[in-house]
């Protein structure tokens, strides 16, 4: 995916955001350092690393729920943070967010109608109670929350985990949003349910053009979207590699993404035991290598004192794929695991 | 592809409701006992003092006769029928009662709710005022004020009642607020720019309902034990068929209590009030018991 | 190779708000010494419940309603609480779903150790339970001076699951149950602990039961495979013809439907419908609203397991 002449919807530009904790504020959590991004409309960008690494944080500091620390961020080049009150209920509406558990992002004290109906009413305009009432019945089709009228009375403890987050998509969208931050949609769902989710995500990005950010923790369900995603790999706060997931995935550079697919479980009893995964040694991270060296450093296998001095800045390898290691190129040929030999 | 009828929804509505709340309920043991005796309550309340005429002629050839079927609960010192003022008396229980719950749960939903949800400085100045109140003694500081302001009717007086319980809860109810603020719904609700009021109205209070429903049932239980004992001391004798005077006049005006035959007079509201609190206390424990998941022996 | 476990027509059933619910419906199972059976099924279908039912360890509402459950020889469910103790942990161990909350926060690691071998036998100094513990722990690839000293809080996610292991190891069980071993774990520490358990059945050939709906993990661990849906076992295969050859088209279902890294995910299809409830489960076949092959029969009566291919399959496609 070319980056193209015209302007980011979203634009970050070093951003890093800090939680102080203690008496005297002293102590200080980064949860993201130093992140530059440009986010274009329609994109679906997938935003993956370990719980910890920072990827909720960002992906609401995208949304504009959390304000950066430091850096800024542009929506078609306006500070949204610096918008006047006006411009900021323009741009509200048109970045969503759907949360990771499906028990906590619905008011259990709602019906599946009460949820809905206040967005519709706010969003559509409807003429009566009655337009009101179809319309909401509309968004649980598009959903395939069918047929709708089981579910109008219904309590979210009475959906299933998948239901739910059709739920909080259809809540989402109705609002005619350009972009949705997904945070980990599928996480907590069933396996077999979570086709249908990403199928669902992917049907919102073809026919509506909303675009997404979507948030994961595991390569395999990111890679739904492969061919038509960017894949940006966190560690620890830091954007680590980053570029189209097609490319990234035949070509992983970064030592970290090597070490995740080589550890990625495979459903398939052909390769049990057979993987050879890449060793990482397991030390403590000090909040100075975070801030100076390459956050990956204490436990990279191929670490050198460069690595713990200096934070490696991006180089391009081509095809928009970036990787912010010194290594990078260095590393032996790239043999996924599950290849025979 | 189906259209919902408006009727359709409302049928929704009302099988809803059943089956989400007043089943539960019912099928609680204690929430069922307690409900139905308050019910019963209610009743005496309201209807009880059309049906039952209240006759305060003295005759004090009459008094203290033990119980007949004449006066199914004796007379008192001056002849009169106990069960009639027993009946007339629990419409000023109650009123007081319901006054004084709801006076206090509105302070108490208000101040927590606004503390709990702005935080700030309006919480600090809200929480301090809030344990002022905490920190005074109640009774006594109740007495003082029930003795000098010349309370004459039920409002006022379950005002100054209300005055001294909203403290503790208001406190409760903001911690529940603090607590719901976190919540994904809630952010989600900010992020599609839901306004407010509609978060705190429409999002936050249903969530904590159930909690100010079982609190109300509470604070009536504490507001007829205030009242009875206000009432008891002989502070602020509002009328005479309310039980704490009834219990009053038995104790030291007339001797009820140290004549044998006359301590049906200062049973008999004793024996209400216990009955009514013991239905309040089994209603909100079973609501609590219904509404908090954890407490459930089943499920 | 002799089951180590057998389970026979069990039923547990719950009572609820709404009535009587029956979580596991007449399941059969069998674990053969030696191997590492995997049951899979994905939230809802029972399998939690299963293992509760076979270890006693179900809430107060819930209770077996009926069936067998053999240990070796012993019956487990007509045995005391008192004996049941006595089993649990020195014979069969059990690593509970997210078993890491269940580490008491006040007490060390080495604590932890002391106390689980003290409860069962007495006799073994306290030097040597801890010499035992530091074993199991480098076995682990954790440093037993460190992590023996440390509380809880103390240690990660990955470094508490492990901990876990190590500690249901303790009193040489003879079989393991591991409930979502590896849930809440980012990938890389699921693959340690997965080499684990690994390392563990081969060294002491010990029986395992891994209760999952993660399917690779089965694919990376297990023999054999029980197929779980709707409170019955529907499937019991090796666990290569379950990933190559499915018989039962949920088994079908939801090998078609797991995004993996490997193949093209455009071929993958998910599983329409949902699990129904168990309040209300359908009549015949549970799986019958939700197959492409359902026929009237499956509609009407419930199949049995019969034997298909060295498996078992609950489906009237294989009378």
């Amino acid at each position: 995916m070319k980056e193209s002449a015209e302007m980011p919807f979203i634009e970050l530009q070093n951003v890093t955001k800090y939680f102080e904790r203690g008496i005297m504020k002293k102590i200080r959590n980064y949860a993201v350092i130093d992140v530059s991004m440009k986010i274009y409309e329609g994109q679906i960008i997938a935003l993956v690393g370990e719980s910890g690494c920072g990827k909720t944080t960002l992906g609401k500091i995208i949304a504009g729920i959390i304000k950066p620390s430091e850096g800024r961020v542009l929506w078609l080049g306006k500070d949204i943070w610096k918008l006047s009150k006006k411009e900021f209920k323009q741009f509200r509406p048109l970045i969503q967010i759907v949360h990771q558990d499906p028990y906590a992002s619905l008011n259990p004290a709602r019906t599946v109608y009460q949820i809905l109906a206040p967005v519709v009413k706010k969003y559509k305009n409807p003429k009566s109670k009655r337009e009101l009432r179809e319309i909401v019945i509309q968004y649980l089709e598009y959903v395939g929350l069918t047929p709708p009228s089981y579910f109008l009375n219904k309590y979210p403890h009475h959906l299933s985990g998948g239901m739910r987050q059709r739920l909080s998509i259809a809540r989402a969208i109705i609002p005619s949003p350009k972009f949705i931050v997904a945070d980990e949609p599928v996480s907590m769902i069933d396996m077999s349910l979570r086709l249908s989710v990403l199928k669902l995500m992917e049907r919102l990005n073809k026919e509506l053009g909303i675009g997404f950010i979507y948030i994961s923790h595991d390569v395999a369900t990111a890679r739904y979207f492969a061919g038509k995603a960017l894949l940006a790999l966190m560690y620890l706060g830091r954007i680590v590699e980053k570029g189209p997931m097609d490319v990234v995935l035949r070509n992983p550079l970064h030592p970290y993404l090597r070490a995740i697919l080589s550890a990625s479980p495979i459903p398939d009893p052909k390769f049990a035991g057979k993987k050879r995964r890449i060793e990482l040694k397991s030390a403590e991270v000090s909040t100075d290598i975070l801030l100076r060296g390459c956050p990956f450093s204490h436990r990279c296998p191929f670490a050198v004192k460069k690595c713990f001095e200096k934070t490696p800045p991006f180089r391009d390898f081509g095809n928009g794929h970036m990787v912010a290691c010194y290594l990078a190129d260095e590393l032996p040929e790239w043999v996924p695991p599950w290849r025979e030999g | 592809m189906e259209t919902v009828s408006v009727e359709e929804g409302f049928r929704g509505r009302l099988s809803s409701l059943y089956y989400n709340i007043l089943k539960p309920i019912l099928a609680n043991k204690r929430a069922t006992v307690g409900l139905f005796i308050l019910l019963g309550f209610i009743l005496m309340a309201t209807v009880g003092p059309i049906l039952v005429p209240l006759d305060l002629t003295m005759r004090w050839s009459e008094r203290f006769k033990p119980p007949s079927l004449e006066h199914p609960l004796g007379t008192d010192y001056a002849g009169r029928d106990i069960f009639q003022q027993i009946v007339h008396g629990s419409r000023d229980v109650l009123t007081i009662a319901f006054l004084a719950a709801s006076f206090a749960i509105a302070i108490a939903v208000t101040i927590g709710t606004l503390s709990g949800y702005l935080g700030g400085i309006v919480d600090y100045v809200l929480m301090g005022v809030t344990d002022i109140f905490l920190t005074i003694p109640q009774l006594p500081v109740m007495l003082m004020i029930a003795a000098t302001i010349k309370v004459s009717d039920p409002v006022s007086f379950s005002a100054i009642i209300a005055i001294w319980m909203w403290a503790g809860l208001a406190r409760a109810i903001r911690a529940e607020i603090i607590s719901l603020r976190q919540k994904d719904f809630i952010e989600a609700a900010k992020v599609l720019d839901l306004g407010t009021g509609h978060i705190v109205f429409k999002e936050l209070m249903p969530n904590i309902l159930p909690y100010i429903v079982i609190n109300f049932v509470t604070m009536m239980r504490v507001a007829i034990t205030a009242s009875v004992g206000i009432m008891f001391l002989g502070v602020a004798p509002l009328s005479v068929t309310h039980w704490g005077v009834m219990l009053n006049m038995a104790m030291f005006a007339y001797g009820a209590i140290y004549v044998p035959s006359g301590i049906h007079y200062a049973l008999a509201p004793l024996l209400f009030i216990v009955l009514l609190e013991y239905g309040a206390v089994n209603l909100a424990h079973g609501l609590d018991e219904v509404f908090n998941p954890r407490l459930r022996r089943y499920e | 190779m002799e089951p180590i476990l057998k389970v026979r027509d069990l039923i547990v059933e719950y009572a609820v708000r709404e009535g009587i619910l029956q979580v596991v419906s007449k399941a059969s199972l069998d674990a053969l010494e030696g191997q590492i059976t995997a049951l899979v099924g994905e939230s809802g279908c029972g399998k939690t419940t299963l293992i509760d039912g076979i270890m006693g360890t179900l809430p107060p509402n819930g209770y077996v309603r009926g069936g067998q459950v053999f240990f070796k020889d012993i019956d487990l469910l007509r045995l005391s609480e008192r004996e049941r103790q006595k089993i649990r942990w020195e014979r069969i161990a059990m690593v509970f779903q997210a078993a890491q909350n269940s580490l008491n926060p006040v007490l060390r690691i080495a604590d932890h150790f002391i106390e689980t071998v003290e409860a069962h036998k007495r006799g073994l100094s306290k030097k040597e339970i801890l010499e035992k513990a530091s074993q199991l722990l480098r076995k682990a690839r954790l440093n037993p001076e460190v992590v023996l000293r440390s509380y809880p809080h103390e240690l990660s996610g990955g470094m508490k699951q492990r901990v876990i292991i190590a500690l249901s190891l303790i009193l040489d069980p003879e079989f393991l149950i591991l409930d979502e071993p590896t849930s809440a774990l980012d990938i890389y520490t699921q693959s340690v602990i997965i080499d684990l358990l690994r390392a563990i059945h081969k060294e002491k050939n010990l029986s395992m039961l891994l209760v999952t709906h993660d399917l690779s993990i089965v694919a990376e661990l297990a023999h054999r495979a029980a197929v779980m849906y709707a409170g019955k076992i529907i499937e019991v295969t090796d666990v290569s013809s379950l990933f190559h050859d499915p018989k039962h088209p949920y088994s079908r279902g939801l090998i078609g439907a797991i995004p993996s890294l490997i193949e093209d995910l455009s071929h993958k299809k998910p599983i329409p419908g949902n699990p129904p409830s168990l309040l209300n489960p359908p009549p015949g076949c549970r799986f019958h609203p939700r197959c492409p092959y359902a026929t009237d029969k499956c509609k009407k009566e419930e199949p049995p397991l019969v034997k298909v291919n060295g498996g078992l399959v609950a489906c009237w496609l294989y009378e």
